[in-house]
């Protein structure tokens, strides 16, 4: 048993890697050019959200952050069916996903 | 009635008609008038506000183990959301007249957006914060972009899903950390829990992923960049909902999460609070000066609202919270209401788009112009209005707080946001040329259902301006409601520190 628990990994290492994950969906949706790239960038700053209740949810012998993940995923799956009717509004009135041709508005 | 299904009484309501709306908008013949189903969207949002107003004899109520909270704090906020969704409706009745859109799953989303906005003030706990943001959020990402054949309204919808969604990122990873922090994600267990918790920066880093979160929401200054493509592409009567009743229900939770959840740092959150207040005021004002755009123009006197909102949040947690309350209250009559004209002059077509469309509206419509003129001298801070009232209290809450330069870069914000107030003002009241003449001849004359929206909207911003007094014990009372429960909570939690918690009874 003790040689089990010496093997786990610790909590630290999960949320590095959550932060990352979350580091890396922010400087995607800051540097990609293309709607739906930029859109799948947010799901995964949701999926290091996730990662980050369990891990933590875990730590606090707590089941309610596993019930918070529930709830994200429900949502980000709601979320991505009104934003993919969106970007296939947006193709069928300007023939483009590219962020940068989409400026109709500058001042 | 069981004490849940009391608690959510107008979210309830407000679901089964808009799931009323949504069933029977299909059941129609597709040329038909959607006006019946404007109609029941009505009466569901009149029946909400009601059942509101039935909540407030029941003192402090809590369901569904604790997660839902009301108290006149929410159903002040619940008043503010209603009445705002109802002078909407109001508005748009005719709006879609005369073009081939689905108008009934327009007042259905209203209706499931309000009911996202009203659970988002009642709940003290983050996981149901989080899931009436989202339905609040994407109801609107819809509406944003209802003229389908406009390629400005889809824009200003991708726009606005893609950074609502960046920003509910922020939000949600704040939650997490909180809930690391803390071992729960029920906002008095937070404020518990940080009194004692090992990683106080782990707790704070958190609760400025909710900042950041929660500021782009209400469009504060630095993360405000989506909000003037976001109003200029939008129709307008969506405009004047999503510039006042989401940022309202927003500013609750922001209120309850620092207030009540937060406490203990409140040293540290009022800095940033005061960077961001400082940093809307400035940016908002001075971005409106360069527009032409009248709506992208209201988008950036917006941002410098959300500013203004942001200053009650340096004050004393009871006099922060009363005039930030009174202030969400001003806002939102006063800025629906100029919306709610630009929806009547400009229509669906938008043919009034920038400041020189509006030349000699006083001549040609003079009680929309008198009205236009009204809100806006409310929206600058003129003396007898509901926004001078507002700003009068913030700022003297800010003062009382010891924020004495913060006030005074809002006072001298206030001076700057008359000239383009002013500006339009003046345009309003030009006699028109030969060819503002014709197309101001076009207008449709004002229906009763959209002049009874724009009165209500007049007759609130009026009475909060000469008849403050009701409007300011109601907002002190919401501020002492949750005060009192902060407290009451945090003596069962440690009843050592009790006397320390109720200090603010004696107020």
């Amino acid at each position: 048993m003790n040689s089990f628990a010496a093997a786990q990994v610790p909590i630290a290492a999960y949320l590095i890697l959550a932060a990352v994950l979350f580091s890396i969906g922010v400087a995607a949706f800051l540097i990609k050019r293309n709607l739906i790239t930029v859109f799948m960038s947010i799901e995964l700053m949701l999926n290091a959200v996730n990662l980050t209740f369990v891990a933590f949810s875990h730590m606090w012998h707590q089941v309610s952050g596993q019930i918070f993940v529930f709830f994200v995923m429900v949502v980000a799956a709601a979320e991505a069916a009104v934003g993919l009717a969106i970007i296939i509004a947006i193709f069928r009135t300007r023939q483009t996903l590219n962020v940068d041709q989409i400026d109709l508005m500058k001042s | 009635m069981s004490p849940n299904i009391l608690a959510i009484l107008p979210e309830l309501i407000l679901t089964l008609t808009g799931i009323l709306v949504m069933m029977a908008e299909p059941c129609l013949a597709p040329a038909t008038s959607r006006k019946p189903l404007g109609w029941i969207a009505i009466a569901g949002t009149v029946a909400a506000l009601a059942s509101s107003w039935y909540q407030i004899q029941f003192g402090t109520i809590h369901a569904f183990s604790g997660t839902i909270q009301v108290d006149a704090f929410s159903v002040l906020f619940h008043f503010i959301i209603g009445a705002v969704v109802l002078v909407t409706l109001l508005g748009s009745l005719d709006y879609f007249q005369g073009h081939a859109t689905h108008a009934g799953e327009y007042y259905a989303l209203l209706c499931f957006g309000s009911v996202g906005m009203m659970l988002m003030t009642c709940s003290v706990e983050l996981l149901m914060v989080f899931i009436g943001l989202e339905i609040s959020s994407i109801s609107t990402y819809i509406m944003c972009g209802f003229r389908k054949g406009q390629a400005t309204g889809s824009e200003s919808s991708i726009k606005y899903f893609l950074l609502g969604s960046f920003a509910t990122a922020f939000f949600l990873y704040g939650v997490a950390l909180a809930f690391g922090a803390t071992g729960s994600t029920n906002i008095y267990a937070i404020a518990h829990g940080l009194q004692t918790t090992a990683t106080p920066y782990l707790a704070f880093t958190a609760l400025a992923l909710i900042l950041i979160g929660l500021g782009f929401k209400v469009s504060a200054a630095p993360f405000h960049v989506w909000t003037p493509d976001v109003y200029q592409g939008a129709p307008a009567p969506v405009v004047g909902l999503m510039s006042t009743a989401p940022k309202a229900a927003a500013f609750a939770v922001l209120l309850r999460i620092t207030f009540t959840g937060f406490p203990i740092y409140q040293h540290r959150w009022s800095v940033l609070m005061w960077v961001l207040a400082a940093l809307s005021m400035t940016i908002g004002n001075l971005g409106a000066l360069q527009q032409r755009d009248v709506k992208r123009m209201l988008a950036y006197s917006s941002i410098a609202h959300a500013g203004y909102l942001l200053v009650a949040f340096t004050a004393f947690p009871f006099d922060g919270i009363a005039a930030a309350c009174f202030y969400t209250a001003t806002y939102a009559a006063m800025n629906v209401g100029a919306f709610a004209v630009i929806t009547q002059i400009s229509g669906y077509e938008e043919r009034a788009r920038t400041i020189d469309d509006y030349t000699g509206l006083g001549q040609k419509r003079p009680f929309l112009a008198a009205l236009l003129g009204f809100f806006l001298l409310s929206l600058i801070g003129i003396p007898f209005t509901g926004g001078f009232f507002g700003k009068f209290y913030v700022f003297t809450a800010a003062i009382h707080g010891g924020n004495i330069w913060l006030a005074v870069i809002g006072l001298l914000n206030s001076g700057i946001a008359c000239f383009y107030y002013l500006r339009l003002l003046a345009a309003v009241y030009t006699k028109p040329g030969t060819e503002a003449s014709a197309r101001l001849n076009q207008l449709r004359p004002i229906s009763v259902s959209a002049a009874v929206g724009l009165a209500l909207a007049a007759v609130a911003t009026l009475a909060l301006g000469i008849l403050p007094n009701g409007a300011v014990s109601f907002a002190e009372f919401a501020s002492h409601s949750t005060l009192i429960e902060q407290g009451r909570q945090q003596c069962a939690a440690s009843p050592d520190n009790c006397h320390l918690q109720l200090n603010f009874d004696d107020r």
